[in-house]
């Protein structure tokens, strides 16, 4: 739970804080790229705040399966919504994804990462192992990714298991307990998200 | 065992096997108070953990690595003994030592030396073998100031008292090899281990606060993966996790 905890704010910010350009499709090139890419700029003095927030849209659009990751934090309303809700959502997800990333920007602190190994699962699921190395401030941290490969030239980061947690599937669990508590009226989710985004 | 205790054991066995062993884990036992005392948690946390974590964070690196490493080697008492429960004999052995060395070498466990050897030294409880059994973590609630856990996983802290030879020696003030101690030094060392971890969260826990839409809901889900994590021993999520159906 600590390592997850203490990953989190570095795992968010490589998301969203590389270069707007592709990468190799191989996953595991892929990632250590991305990764690499992601320290690089971070620790570029040189670079404003405002302008790595800028490049995180950018890259999060480029690099992340938000649409997916949206559909799959949504649960299993998203079979009941109609074309205008499930539009609505996306936009909305989109909109609270880059946010929510953005706002960790702040919290970086320089750190090492390594990628280890990749394993496919299937053919259109990789995951790529990794993890960022020991310092003094804290402990080492493995982390998995799950890219997509369904387009092999194109893979794209679907989740991050931090020490064996799903990020996404937190997400998706926070979603799921909002409708639960609320008749599974998709509108009280759309304003919370506004809320969110708005704030 | 005195007749409060058994009740207490009797009714938390209650609860969890009228969960059913096959019970989703999700499922809350009492969502309402439990989210009334997860406000209760957030207040006493903003009122003490946190100043005392914000407090603690100032003092100099090697006293805050000290305090952390002193707190984890006694818990190693723990470990042990869970790791023997599960049939680990490999990594008991490690935990022994890393406790040995730590004590001694590493002066009182202020520092960590047994790290340095190469010797693991995960944490361990009687939730975890318990789960390890088979056990089904019943439903989901969160104790005051403890926070988040399970039916099981409170049994887990119940019978932790009756397994970790620190609190046998503490709030059981009974002698275990010419050692003892009192009441004050057990709960001391929990107040301390918190306090070491609030402070190392500290940037964390604001931003997972920051950027939840139902910080209850998050916590609950980190908690209860962790706890799947620990008892497996794996570190992998589940292979899909869900993923496959999104692509059908």
């Amino acid at each position: 739970m600590k390592k997850l905890i203490n990953s989190l704010v570095f795992i968010s910010l490589i998301l969203i804080s590389t270069k707007s350009f592709s990468y190799n499709s191989d996953p595991k090139i892929f990632i250590d790229e991305l990764v690499t890419d992601a320290i690089k700029i971070l620790g570029d003095k040189n670079i404003s705040k405002a302008d790595k927030s800028k490049k995180i849209e950018n890259i999060a659009l480029e690099n992340v399966d938000i649409s997916a990751l949206g559909m799959y934090t949504l649960g299993s309303i998203r079979k009941t919504l109609d074309q205008n809700n499930l539009e609505r959502y996306k936009d909305l997800f989109e909109k609270y994804f880059i946010k929510s990333l953005t706002s960790r920007l702040t919290d970086y602190s320089d750190q090492k990462f390594e990628v280890l190994n990749a394993d496919q699962k299937s053919e259109t699921y990789t995951i790529v192992s990794s993890k960022i190395i020991e310092s003094s401030s804290q402990p080492e941290i493995k982390i998995n990714w799950r890219v997509y490969t369904k387009d092999s030239a194109k893979p794209l980061i679907r989740d991050l298991i931090v020490e064996g947690l799903s990020l996404a599937k937190t997400q998706k669990e926070e979603f799921s307990s909002i409708l639960n508590s609320n008749n599974n009226d998709i509108n009280i989710l759309f304003f919370k998200l506004e809320e969110f985004i708005n704030n | 065992m005195d007749l409060k205790k058994i009740i207490i054991f009797a009714s938390m066995s209650i609860l969890l096997f009228s969960t059913g062993l096959k019970a989703e884990t999700e499922k809350e036992c009492f969502e309402k108070v439990s989210r009334s005392i997860f406000k209760f948690n957030k207040g006493f946390d903003k009122a003490i953990l946190k100043p005392l974590a914000i407090g603690f964070n100032k003092l100099p690196e090697p006293i805050k690595a000290g305090t952390g490493n002193f707190t984890s080697n006694i818990g190693t008492l723990l470990t042990v003994p869970n790791h023997i429960l599960q049939g680990q004999w490999r990594l008991a052995g490690e935990s022994s030592a890393s406790f040995l060395i730590n004590s001694t070498i590493g002066i009182l466990g202020f520092s960590n030396p047994a790290k340095k050897m190469g010797l693991k030294n995960q944490q361990e409880d009687i939730g975890q073998t318990l789960g390890a059994y088979g056990f089904n973590a019943g439903c989901y609630f969160v104790l005051p100031v403890l926070g988040p856990t399970t039916v099981r996983d409170t049994i887990g802290i119940v019978a932790d008292s009756f397994v970790d030879p620190f609190a046998h020696v503490t709030i059981r003030e009974h002698e275990l090899l010419s050692m003892s101690g009192s009441e004050m030094d057990y709960f001391s060392i929990k107040g301390a281990s918190a306090i070491d971890f609030r402070a190392d969260n500290m940037t964390n826990l604001d931003s997972l606060e920051k950027n939840s839409l139902d910080m209850y809901a998050a916590l609950k889900s980190l908690y209860l993966q962790n706890r799947e994590k620990k008892i497996s021993n794996t570190f992998s999520s589940k292979d899909d996790d869900g993923w496959d159906e999104l692509n059908k």
